[in-house]
């Protein structure tokens, strides 16, 4: 993992002290909340609906068990005794006292953590996929780049205030797992011909009420010129971006209105200017950073385990969580294991300070002491042998971490929505709750097999309802919740977006709708064809007709 | 008497960012009972007016006039919205938790 060097220990200890006095005279009635607002959002601190909000960055969403017993620390010390894992990668404490939180980012710049960046016009956290350096299908760990990425964004003078917030996704792998294409700039790494790595850019992706795929405007870029491909890409978007109307300020509507090749010509004319020059990357520079991402010390397994093997056939239950949350590893004899934070009829992303404890725990146990923590909202142990498995999984059903359901429909990303969230419509929790519970038996969950779905409070999209096979979006009627169903989204290397299959159902009709969606994909489907597959081969009336064919929807 | 237009005032509180409710007796209250309500624009203003000035002084953050109904004698939100900042997150902030 990456450790703070003495420059970056004084610059975050530097950030509390400053954020501390800050808090002092907003207490003291010197700061007006004017003054104070823009002050406590680049340090990550929100007003809610009912309370404060910190949102604390996870790095490319790695965490070591210190820092994850510290996120326990402060949930038991300083809010009610949970956190809430984000879709970016964050953490995020819904109760926090303003007096208290410049302790809670001291105790954060204990473990090297801190909330800058999570909040306001600039660049925020940059997020990875969450199999970094583990993935079988990978070609190099992307977390370098992010590191380097967010060394040079952190306090960029020239990106600090820019037209809209902006997100940065990496990944070193073909196979998508962090929606690269739904970012403000997606990196993608492949290889050229010569065998050498470097980035395919994709620009202007985004959620939201435009919601628009990333387009990709250079199709490789050496890993050692990306900060000044990067720089002029932000500063073409500093330069042009709109900043006279907030729904039109992203990227991705500057693209739109300049146009996919018309936007890569201004990149490159201004990386012309700054290519070959101080941003370059040296190799003795990557491969440092690079270095705080080796692998840990692996033992020299056998891709064979006959006792894991055994376990699977004796414990049903066992056998089905291997088989929907535990994946393939690039080290023979190991695993990586998703602790679902999405038991059926919990809150998608929660954790309780004893579960954080537990798992930072199970890390130490069984792996190397790493979690990840992906935009799916679980939690991920990276490394663990096969042989543990078993004994690992006893544990998590201990702690209610082991529902078998990664990537299957209960496996629900849902914002906070109107229980907490300011700037929510209608509520997220409490549908997510219904509908997982609707699917909660292990059997019925199994046949239906891989299926996304997502539900977002509101068009801000915070849950990525647009790339979920199954998108649900909260909007207010006249004060009432109604929940809008999209079909179709794909949030993975072919990135989709879903299409509107008809008019909203009320808060009481939803998990019905979905059963429905549900029924008539099992009936269409064949053999073992996942859901967008049916989906995309019969396409969306079949699912229209039944839905629409009673008048349950307004 | 409660009409369409009875409104209170609500805010967040700097200290803690709680939801609070402007009183008759110039305080702020997390309970809404504790409300003071405005039953004409004019009487708005001046509710409006008194919070602002709590605003500058630092106790509390983003007053605002929100609409309610009293229903036997209890002020009401009329828009879900508000309805949960009274109540809370109506999902608790206890479940999922061992």
């Amino acid at each position: 993992m990456y450790r703070y060097d003495e420059f970056d220990h004084a610059f975050v200890a530097e950030r509390v002290t400053q954020f501390r006095d800050q808090v002092a005279r907003r207490i003291s009635g010197e700061l007006s909340e004017d003054e104070f607002k823009p002050l406590r959002l680049m340090n990550g601190l929100y007003l809610q609906l009912h309370a404060y909000m910190l949102r604390v960055a996870i790095p490319y969403g790695t965490l070591s068990a210190l820092q994850m017993r510290k996120l326990a620390h402060i949930a038991r010390t300083y809010d009610r005794g949970y956190g809430h894992f984000t879709t970016r990668q964050n953490i995020q404490y819904n109760w926090p006292k303003l007096g208290e939180v410049p302790d809670i980012l001291a105790e954060l710049a204990a473990v090297e953590m801190h909330a800058i960046q999570t909040s306001g016009n600039c660049i925020r956290n940059t997020t990875a996929d969450p199999l970094a350096g583990v993935a079988a299908d990978e070609i190099e760990d992307p977390r370098a780049y992010a590191e380097i990425i967010r060394q040079w964004s952190t306090l960029h003078p020239e990106f600090s205030f820019l037209p809209r917030k902006f997100k940065i996704a990496v990944t070193g792998a073909p196979n998508d797992r962090a929606v690269t294409r739904g970012h403000d700039i997606g990196l993608r790494m492949h290889l050229d011909n010569a065998g050498a790595a470097g980035f395919e850019v994709m620009v202007g992706g985004g959620q939201g009420r435009t919601p628009i795929m990333a387009k990709t405007i250079r199709a490789f870029l050496p890993v050692d010129q990306l900060l000044s491909y990067l720089e002029a890409i932000l500063r073409v978007y500093n330069q042009l971006g709109r900043r006279d109307n907030i729904y039109k300020a992203r990227i991705k509507i500057l693209v739109q209105n300049v146009g996919v090749e018309a936007f890569a010509d201004l990149v490159e004319a201004e990386w012309r200017h700054i290519r070959d020059g101080a941003l370059d990357l040296p190799t003795e520079e990557r491969d440092r950073i690079a270095a705080y991402f080796s692998p840990p010390p692996y033992d020299d397994l056998s891709e064979d385990c006959p006792a894991l093997d055994n376990a699977i056939d004796a414990h049903p239950h066992f056998a089905a969580w291997m088989e929907s949350n535990v994946q393939a590893h690039k080290q023979p004899g190991y695993a990586i294991a998703t602790i679902s934070l999405k038991p059926h009829g919990g809150i998608p992303g929660d954790a309780s300070a004893a579960q954080m404890d537990a798992v930072a725990d199970l890390s130490e146990q069984y792996g190397f002491g790493e979690i990840r923590v992906s935009y799916k909202q679980n939690l991920i142990l990276p490394d663990i042998p096969k042989a543990d498995l078993y004994a690992l999984w006893l544990v998590l059903d201990r702690w209610d971490l082991a529902t078998a359901n990664a990537g299957r429909i209960s496996d629900i990303i849902a914002c906070p929505g109107l229980d907490y969230c300011n700037l929510a419509n209608a509520r997220s929790i409490p549908i997510a709750q219904r509908i997982s519970e609707r699917f909660s038996d292990l059997a019925r969950e199994r046949a239906i097999g891989d299926l996304s779905l997502n539900i977002s409070g509101c068009i801000n999209a915070c849950a990525h309802h647009h790339v979920a096979n199954i998108g649900i979006l909260g909007v207010d009627k006249k004060g009432t919740e109604f929940y809008q169903i999209t079909l179709g989204g794909v949030a993975n290397e072919n990135a989709t977006i879903g299409s509107i299959i008809g008019p909203a159902f009320d808060e009481w009709q939803i998990a019905d709708a979905v059963e429905t969606i549900v029924d008539v994909y099992l009936q269409q489907r064949e053999k073992d064809e996942p859901f967008i597959d049916t989906y995309q081969r019969i396409g969306p009336d079949p699912f229209k007709e039944k839905l629409y064919a009673t008048d349950q929807a307004r | 008497m409660s009409t369409n237009l009875t409104q209170a005032i609500t805010a967040n509180r700097l200290s803690d960012g709680f939801v609070v409710y402007l009183t008759a007796q110039d305080q702020w209250s997390e309970r809404i009972e504790d409300c003071q309500s405005a039953d004409d624009p004019r009487s708005a203003e001046t509710l409006f007016a008194r919070a602002q000035h709590h605003a500058d002084s630092g106790q509390i953050v983003g007053p605002y006039l929100f609409k309610i109904v009293r229903d036997g004698g209890h002020p009401v939100p009329l828009s879900r919205r508000e309805i949960i900042r009274t109540t809370g997150p109506s999902v608790g902030t206890d479940l999922n938790l061992k």
